[in-house]
């Protein structure tokens, strides 16, 4: 079986800070790393390999940074990784890098199943994984909290709607994103990377390499979103203690919720 | 000796009218949480319970306790395994979680002064949002710093930073007869006479009540690493530590795990570990200025590691790996405790080189006595922590084998010259073993320095010898 997984490098904490005159992430001195949702999406991927005979490709698009990330999963255990890194690329929303990510796909060859993590913890928005689905024409699932089953033709999912869960039979080729904690994602080799640190096998794809080389369907200028701001969230540490019987205290708790609109 | 007077109304009124009634505690008021630590192998209930905000209070305490020659037991978060802060001759217990001030970060002198109650990991995140780093790193993050400091506490940074001793540069204490001493400061040096302050810890609280402490920081490393390494069986695994010593390398941590502890802690912990595929780990901290710094040292420690044996090395770099792996070391305790029915713990210390051989005896003894004996520790500081686990023993069987086991490992680390704790104490529980290790002549020692302390022996009776 043929399993892509796509990956994407993120800031290494949590708490970027941001400059509140410009509204840009303050990228200075801190480091990258994996995406953790994509961590599970790997390990989905690897427990599969376990289980019947399987190729994983791992596909990310970004700067030649990025490499460093697909090197973290090749000594995870992924059999071939590529990377989409090209200027034109750059500052693409959620469309244009699930346009541009189809189009690597295509240019890559075909997949029975491609895995992709919940969301990001950078971008958030948790929508790259269905609109690559919508664009490569195959059906896909989310939020997949577990793998009941695959066979030859089929991955048996549960789908996790948050107040039911959903069993799903879906034939391949399929997309699939995977809940945090489906797993617990197992740790890159330290002996993979020193064997593979000096020439990591990683290809990489440019838009000269696509099918579609309008370079107005890419990066910023095939981007319908516009980010016309960034700002930190407000930062609230007011307290307010209540006090007295539980009967009263719950009336109060409901009240303040209540006022919140949080219920 | 031991002739205490027993509280009467009278001592509680007296002790009411400087303790607001919320932190005064007494007879049925008293939890059954304040009869034992958290081995519970140990119960007996003080007769007051005092929740201290103050030096003042402590002092004012003391006064009245050494005047009626009444019991003072110090506790803190109740984290201890050998019972140290039981009170075992009921009297006064003086409960110092309500004494949890950071009072000063003191940066030209790289120290941080805190009150007794505050908890090590209050302290570790305050320093560290500050830039610095206190090493010490025992498991139990939940224990207060006082109690850290009567224990001398040491945990997983030991190899490359020390203990908590290594840490201590001052102490406030109060004396038996309420007195108030302050010991050290903040003076990097001292050659000024006997270092008073040096007994006071890992004293566990049987010299004076600790109020406030100086502690020195460091400069927190700008970049930590974790090496998981999966070995084939134990004893490869354990005899690769001396050499990763040896080549010089200076890990912070070198922890030793074996796959059935891992287990118990994802049971406990309901998390999975990230690998369980082998029968024994070393778990290795590199820490440093730069990340190409930390890679060099733990690319030659792992170089090593795989010429002797190891399977592999996984890389533990980001938040959420070191949590997942971490996370589940941390829990070890309580995990084997939540597998089995009773259990009591071994914290023996041995030279370095002669790790693998104990942990080898204590497999031995296990097949030999037929009774579960988990360990893990730090094998990088020679300090094992090992458990006997009752399981379902009847009450005459297990403490038939648990007293064979004790005494057949206490002599095995006699043996190897080692000593009877490495960093959980003596309390009540290892008294017989320590005058075992000792000798009659440092016992006797120790008894004098006691005397000279606490004449009346009112603070912790019954505790180290």
């Amino acid at each position: 079986m043929r399993i892509l997984v796509c990956v994407k490098q993120v800031p290494g904490t949590s708490n970027v800070e941001v400059d509140h005159v410009t509204g840009v992430l303050k990228r200075e001195g801190i480091e990258s790393k994996l995406n953790p949702y994509d961590l599970f999406a790997l390990e989905a991927a690897l427990r599969i390999k376990e289980e019947t005979e399987s190729h994983i490709t791992t596909l990310s698009m970004g700067p030649p940074s990025a490499k460093e990330a697909l090197l973290e999963t090749l000594c995870m255990g992924v059999d071939k990784s590529v990377l989409l890194t090209d200027r034109r690329f750059a500052g693409a929303d959620v469309l244009a890098t699930s346009y541009t990510l189809s189009q690597g796909i295509r240019h890559i060859g075909d997949f029975d199943l491609i895995i992709c993590g919940k969301q990001t913890t950078d971008g958030d928005t948790a929508q790259v994984g269905p609109e690559l689905a919508e664009f490569l024409g195959i059906p896909h699932s989310t939020n997949i909290s577990e793998i009941i089953d695959i066979d030859k033709e089929s991955i048996t999912v549960k789908m996790n709607m948050e107040t039911m869960v959903q069993v799903q039979k879906i034939h391949f080729p399929c997309l699939i994103t995977v809940d945090k904690d489906i797993y617990t994602p197992r740790l890159p080799s330290l002996k993979k990377y020193i064997q593979l640190k000096k020439e990591p096998p990683i290809e990489v794809l440019t838009l000269e390499d696509f099918d579609d080389r309008d370079p107005q369907n890419y990066g910023l200028n095939g981007s319908p979103t516009q980010v016309e701001r960034i700002f930190p969230p407000e930062v609230n540490t007011e307290k307010r203690l209540v006090e007295g019987p539980a009967e009263v205290l719950s009336d109060e708790i409901l009240k303040v919720l209540d006022n919140l609109r949080l219920v | 000796m031991n002739q205490y007077k027993k509280i009467t109304s009278e001592d509680l009124e007296y002790l009411k009218s400087f303790i607001p009634p919320e932190n005064l505690f007494y007879g049925d008021q008293i939890s059954e949480d304040y009869a034992h630590d958290e081995l519970s192998e140990v119960k007996s209930y003080p007769e007051v319970l005092i929740k201290v905000r103050n030096q003042d209070e402590i002092v004012k305490i003391m006064e009245y306790a050494y005047e009626n020659t009444i019991p003072v037991v110090t506790r803190g978060s109740g984290t201890g395994l050998v019972g140290a802060a039981v009170a075992l001759y009921g009297g006064i217990m003086i409960e110092t979680t309500q004494m949890n001030r950071i009072l000063e970060l003191d940066r030209e002198n790289l120290t941080v002064t805190v009150e007794p109650g505050v908890l090590l990991m209050e302290l570790s995140k305050f320093v560290e949002e500050n830039g610095f780093l206190y090493p010490p790193d025992p498991g139990e993050k939940s224990a207060t710093i006082g109690g850290n400091i009567s224990t001398n506490a040491g945990g997983m940074r030991a190899v490359k930073y020390g203990v908590t001793r290594d840490y201590v540069r001052g102490l406030t204490v109060v004396l038996s007869n309420g007195e108030v001493l302050e010991l050290g400061g903040k003076v990097v040096k001292n050659s000024s006479g006997y270092s008073l302050k040096d007994l006071i810890v890992g004293a566990e609280g049987t010299l004076g009540i600790i109020t406030k402490a100086v502690l020195k920081l460091l400069p927190l490393p700008a970049k930590s690493v974790s090496l998981l390494i999966p070995y084939e069986d134990v004893d490869s695994a354990i005899k690769t530590v001396p050499e990763i010593i040896m080549s010089k390398s200076m890990p912070t941590a070198i922890e030793f795990m074996e796959r059935d502890t891992i287990l118990f802690s994802e049971d406990f912990l309901g998390k999975r570990f990230p690998d369980t595929k082998s029968p024994a780990y070393l778990l290795l901290t590199f820490d440093g200025s730069s990340r190409q710094q930390v890679e060099q040292e733990y690319e030659a420690a792992a170089m090593l590691c795989l010429e002797r044996g190891a399977k592999d090395c996984f890389i533990v770099d980001t938040e959420e790996r070191k949590d997942s792996v971490w996370g589940a070391r941390g829990a070890f305790l309580e995990a084997i405790k939540a597998s089995t029915t009773q259990m009591d713990e071994c914290d023996v210390v041995v030279p370095r080189n002669k790790v693998a051989e104990f942990i080898l005896f204590s497999h031995q003894l296990s097949k030999e006595l037929n009774i579960r004996i988990p360990s893990f520790g730090h094998a990088g500081d020679g300090n094992m922590h090992v458990y006997i686990c009752r399981d379902d023993l009847d009450e005459e069987t297990w403490k038939k084998k648990l007293d064979e086991a004790f005494d057949k490992m206490y002599r095995k680390a006699e043996e190897l010259s080692g000593q009877v704790s490495g960093e959980h104490g003596i309390g009540y529980a290892k008294r017989a073993y320590l005058k075992d290790s000792l000798g009659d002549k440092a016992i006797e020692l120790m008894r004098g320095i006691k005397l000279t302390f606490d004449p009346k022996n009112i603070l912790n009776p019954g505790k180290i010898f």
